[in-house]
């Protein structure tokens, strides 16, 4: 990223032009529609690392600083949600190393944000924490939760960070949470007066629009885009219910290698489904 | 194929003037940047039908020896509009009966198929009757196929009229045990409700654009999703190029 790199005078001047070039795109690209909401499941570390021969770890440091240039083109085009597959519930049989390895990594980088809070603030970025957050470390849970309080009031963009999330979880979940709220309100109209003995009235009934409120990404829109690096063309497990009028993009680049051109050519392709897809959301 | 391409642009322009944009003439030049990237669209369509007949005559010797074995389910997501057009539909079956697929999910949104079931159901023999006994002759195995047709409804719809199910079972005593419900529980609740099928190794989607369309979202997990384009523009050689591909993916379930 162009503001880590120490630099002179040239070095700040290309920064600058980089800078205004990557505006000027961006503004012409909204002359079109932009998506509101992407998602991105975050494909290749592991293999960027073997392909140039780093130690292990090193392929998810080098993904986190892809993710921090994919979100700032995202949020500068002006993309309100982005929601990113950082850890699996399958990802938990990996070697328990490199499990706890990027737990480690999870916490170092949740608290440095919460040292930077100030000008995530200043950016209004909301930070959520979606999955089984129970199945994380103890540390990285709190950590989690001290930075979704911490952004609870920020209303420009928003950052949703899945972790110990798999689609197959989060409907049955969705279900247990719909069916607990619908007793509850079947028990309330019990004592009113319907039957008074311990039996809960059956005529309550569970819609689409009940399960979608509990789950998990109910707190947002739909995704427009969900992207996968490494061109691999499965979701595995990811956002499965959300994506049925999604525009589905399978970059070749690693996850590391994703950056500008990858994010821009997904919102051209996206410009050129947008009909399509927008007489597809109206049929439903 | 320039009519749609043209009528596209035109509902674009409309769209794209509606949005926010302060200039002018990059409006106008994103119009003809849009312009010339479906010009190397078509471009791409002409050099996938040239691979596509390099494949289908045998040119292309890596994609003849297809290990079928690996497709156990093949999943096909056409766009509804498209599927209303039966010929292009039954054109498409009989590629695949030819390659030897057996068993096929047919997927669109609308339910356009199932209307047309029969008609599948004659030409390539029958679909899952459940309490019919299946008598297959020699003459028809070799075209015969297994198929199941699914829509919008049987998706998330479906997950709701199990979500009842669940309701009933467990809710209806208020002082029962109340399981937190797992994908064991919604798989036999749905299991219950008849989606008994399973999940489709390779999904192939005919439509203009890369999107599942609402297939029903529990049986997705690790499909493969691959994009073959609009199904009156689909090719032979490129189906048998995507189930090649398909058998050269090492899938690690996350692990």
């Amino acid at each position: 990223m162009e503001e880590e790199r120490s630099s002179g005078v040239i070095g700040r001047l290309l920064g600058g032009v980089n800078r205004t070039m990557r505006r000027l795109l961006f503004t012409f690209m909204s002359s079109g529609p932009i998506p509101q909401h992407i998602a991105f499941i975050m494909d290749g570390n592991r293999r960027f690392a073997k392909k140039w021969k780093l130690e292990e770890g090193a392929g998810h440091k080098a993904g986190f600083l892809a993710l921090m240039s994919v979100l700032k083109y995202c949020y500068e085009v002006g993309v309100k949600y982005v929601t990113v597959y950082a850890f699996s519930l399958d990802n938990f049989n990996r070697r328990p190393d490199e499990v706890q390895y990027v737990m480690d990594i999870m916490h170092e980088k949740i608290e440095g944000f919460l040292k930077e809070l100030d000008m995530v603030n200043r950016y209004g970025v909301r930070v959520l924490f979606i999955g089984d957050l129970n199945r994380l470390d103890e540390p990285v849970r709190v950590a989690a939760e001290k930075a979704m309080e911490a952004t609870a009031k920020n209303t420009k963009t928003y950052l949703l960070v899945c972790v110990a999330y798999t689609s197959s979880h989060e409907i049955p979940r969705a279900i247990y949470e719909a069916c607990q709220e619908k007793s509850g309100l079947a028990l309330a109209l019990n004592q009113n007066g319907k039957n008074i003995d311990g039996i809960v009235n059956v005529n309550v009934v569970i819609k689409v629009v009940d399960l979608e409120k509990h789950m998990y990404m109910g707190v947002v829109p739909d995704p427009d885009i969900l992207v996968r690096s490494s061109g691999e063309t499965r979701l595995s497990n990811f956002l499965l219910w959300q994506s049925t009028n999604c525009l589905l993009y399978s970059p070749k680049a690693l996850w590391p290698e994703m950056g500008f051109w990858q994010v821009v050519w997904g919102i051209l392709k996206y410009q050129r489904s947008y009909y399509y897809l927008e007489k597809k959301k109206k049929q439903a | 194929m320039l009519y749609s391409l043209i009528s596209r642009h035109s509902t674009m322009a409309l769209v794209a003037e509606s949005q926010k944009s302060g200039n002018m003439l990059l409006f106008l030049l994103w119009h003809v940047v849009h312009l010339i990237i479906s010009v190397l669209y078509i471009v791409r369509e002409i050099l996938r039908a040239i691979e596509s007949y390099l494949i289908t005559n045998g040119y292309v010797k890596t994609n003849t020896n297809l290990n079928l074995d690996r497709v156990k389910y093949l999943g096909i997501v056409v766009d509804s509009d498209e599927a209303r057009n039966t010929s292009q539909v039954i054109e498409l079956l009989e590629w695949l009966s030819a390659i030897g697929v057996k068993k096929v999910c047919l997927y669109d949104r609308e339910g356009v198929l199932k209307k047309s079931k029969e008609v599948f159901m004659e030409k390539f023999g029958s679909a899952k009757i459940p309490n019919e006994k299946l008598v297959s002759g020699p003459l028809l195995s070799k075209k015969r196929m297994d198929f199941e047709f699914v829509s919008l409804s049987d998706g998330k719809e479906l997950v709701a009229k199990a979500a009842n199910l669940l309701f009933k079972k467990y809710y209806v005593d208020a002082d029962s045990e109340k399981p937190f419900f797992t994908e064991t529980h919604l798989t036999d609740a749905l299991k219950t409700l008849g989606a008994v099928e399973p999940d489709p190794d390779l999904l192939l989607i005919y439509g203009p654009v890369r999107c599942h369309l609402g297939f029903p979202a529990w049986r997705l997990r690790y499909s493969e999703m691959v994009h073959m384009g609009p199904l009156k523009y689909k090719k032979y050689g490129l189906i048998l190029k995507a189930i090649h591909r398909f058998t050269k993916v090492k899938q690690n379930y996350g692990s």
